[in-house]
């Protein structure tokens, strides 16, 4: 189970438009689609459809980096740091499961 | 050509005259009776003559699945200038408005955006080239 999640975990990291959409979260949480696909337009050139951001938005929920949260009649989306600190401690700390023979 | 009116779907003609007016600040231009709803516009108060909102009735089937998809994506279905974002923001924000986007600055533009109440998101913007 946690070694599927990893997979997501990276495999959703390897592209740098989803590293772009969490560093936007990073600097501000909550956001709509409207909101990330404006901030991937105007701050970094990135000429995307609204449909191609929302697919990227997917796979970063699936992997558990990002939570959408529905409130009313609105969608916000958040950063979750959770799944990071999974992969990091990996290496970083030798009792860590996956790092056993 | 020259664009006169521009148009968005409102839940509630009244409801949304009070918002339009009262919270955003627009003047009443026409109201006409049409049946069972109004030819209902409004304008900047700057510019009377300038081109004009209709508020128009959302009685259409299509309207309401239209309008619930762009809300849930933080689409808005109109757009405002204004001289401070940041000013308004707070100002409406007094007046009980609510965000879904707040204060944005990007590529020399201010935006934000907030619920009109009446089933629509509404972007507020200064482009700094004004």
């Amino acid at each position: 189970m946690v070694r599927v999640m990893a997979e997501d975990v990276f495999k959703a990291l390897a592209d740098p438009t989803r590293r772009r959409i969490l560093d936007e979260l990073a600097e501000r949480n909550g956001q709509t689609l409207f909101e990330i696909c404006a901030r991937l337009v105007t701050k970094h050139g990135l000429s995307l459809s609204r449909q191609a951001i929302s697919q990227h938005l997917a796979v970063l929920e699936s992997a558990g980096l990002v939570v959408a949260r529905r409130q009313g009649r609105y969608k916000f989306h958040d950063l979750n740091t959770g799944p990071l600190e999974h992969i990091v401690t990996r290496w970083l700390t030798p009792e860590a499961p996956e790092s056993s023979p | 050509m020259k664009i006169y009116i521009t148009s968005v779907f409102v839940d509630d003609q009244e409801k949304a005259l009070r918002f339009y007016t009262d919270v955003l600040g627009f003047v009443k231009k026409h109201d006409i009776p049409m049946g069972e709803a109004r030819w209902l516009t409004l304008v900047s108060p700057d510019a009377p003559d300038g081109t004009e909102l209709l508020l128009e009735p959302s009685g259409h089937p299509a309207v309401q699945p239209y309008k619930t998809a762009l809300v849930q994506d933080g689409i808005p279905a109109a757009s405002f200038a204004v001289d401070d974002v940041r000013a308004e923001y707070d100002r409406l924000r007094k007046l009980g408005a609510e965000f879904t986007q707040e204060p944005l600055e990007m590529g020399g533009a201010t935006t934000a955006v907030l619920d009109d109440t009446c089933g629509n998101l509404i972007q507020i913007v200064h482009t700094g080239t004004e």
